[in-house]
């Protein structure tokens, strides 16, 4: 199915309140199917990962970054370039291991949950924001970096801030190429 | 219940409702559309099914949408009238949530109880495309289900299904106390 030629979609944006509320919708109705925590924050994790991996593309070809040589340069990637561009906020990157593969983004305002309140007593453990983590997991995938990545503090369940940590799995190596 | 009132006050509660402040990318949306989408149709067995499931999400969005678009575009006036409702709908509700007004609002010919709400490419289907074995199903079922939501919290309980017609249609069919009211 092709559109015509000449058709432009000019209007990339939408509203912060769709997006949203179309989320919690979607945490909500999968808290309705499923009964454990576990099992909502694995179903989260799976679609941001089949979101990341689509995602991915559409960052390429909308910011035009250059390859990144570092783990660091990606971390600050993610947090100053892609945050930036689909939620609209900048979380700030920390380092946290002397290996240099471990980061974590702190989240100051996290758009996702500006609607929610707290998380109800019965879904104590439910990481409401975890498709976030699929989808950075799914994207870095897809460039050929392999991560772990969740979640290690979040406001929704008492936390100060909403952290995210993403820890890369092979060892940073020297980015040249020998062919 | 109750427990939520004895832990701290949330932040949330405090903040003034301004106007929205940023917008959001349209792939993101529309990633996220397709993975709702995705989930439902691996839960259910007929196309029928399928965009009851939308128009239920949709629901749980438009109940959530209305008090605070109200707030926003008309403080202190609320509408009584089918005809303001729907231009309400047609214009502020429609502009605040998909970024553009919709296209037509029509009145059914021999029905005083049917509107139709029309678009030629609604915002949530920009990426969809439908394969010709399911080619009834709509994922604008999703709006149905908001639209539905919005009129039924507004006081004018309605029915809303999307049908395939001059690009897609959003039938509305309101109980008879709404128009008996009117």
């Amino acid at each position: 199915m092709s559109r015509s030629p000449g058709r432009k979609q000019e209007n990339h944006k939408i509203s912060r309140e769709l997006f949203v509320l179309t989320y919690g919708a979607l945490v909500a109705q999968l808290c309705k199917d499923y009964e454990k925590d576990e099992d909502v924050n694995a179903c989260l994790d799976r679609m941001g990962y089949s979101i990341g991996i689509r995602l991915i593309d559409d960052f390429l070809a909308r910011s035009a970054v250059k390859k990144c040589r570092s783990y660091s340069e990606t971390a600050d990637m993610i947090a100053q370039v892609a945050f930036k561009m689909y939620l609209g906020v900048t979380p700030s990157v920390s380092c946290s291991s002397a290996t240099g593969n471990e980061f974590s983004l702190i989240l100051d305002k996290n758009p996702l949950v500006d609607f929610v309140e707290e998380l109800p007593a019965e879904r104590a453990s439910l990481c409401y924001c975890n498709l976030l983590c699929g989808v950075i997991r799914g994207a870095l995938e897809m460039v050929h970096l392999a991560a772990e990545v969740s979640f290690l503090q979040d406001r929704l369940k008492g936390d100060a801030v909403t952290e995210i940590g993403i820890t890369f799995l092979r060892k940073p190596e020297d980015r040249k190429h020998r062919r | 219940m109750d427990a939520r009132f004895t832990r701290g006050k949330s932040p949330v509660l405090e903040r003034a409702l301004g106007r929205p402040r940023s917008e959001l990318s349209l792939a993101a949306f529309a990633l996220l559309f397709s993975e709702l989408v995705q989930y439902c149709q691996r839960r259910v067995a007929s196309v029928a099914e399928l965009q009851t499931r939308l128009a239920r999400l949709g629901h749980h969005v438009g109940l959530r949408a209305l008090d605070a678009l109200v707030a926003r575009e008309r403080p202190g006036r609320r509408e009584t009238k089918v005809l303001g409702v729907l231009l309400f709908v047609k214009g502020p509700l429609w502009r605040a949530l998909f970024g553009r007004e919709a296209d037509k609002l029509e009145q059914a010919n021999d029905d005083d109880r049917t509107f139709y709400v029309i678009e030629r490419e609604p915002l949530v289907n920009t990426f969809v495309s439908v394969p010709r074995e399911n080619s009834s199903l709509n994922c604008a079922a999703f709006a149905a289900g908001l639209l539905e939501a919005v009129l039924g919290a507004a006081g004018f309980p309605a029915r809303v299904s999307a049908h395939w017609h001059k690009g897609t249609t959003l039938m509305i069919k309101f109980d008879e106390a709404v128009i008996a009211r009117d």
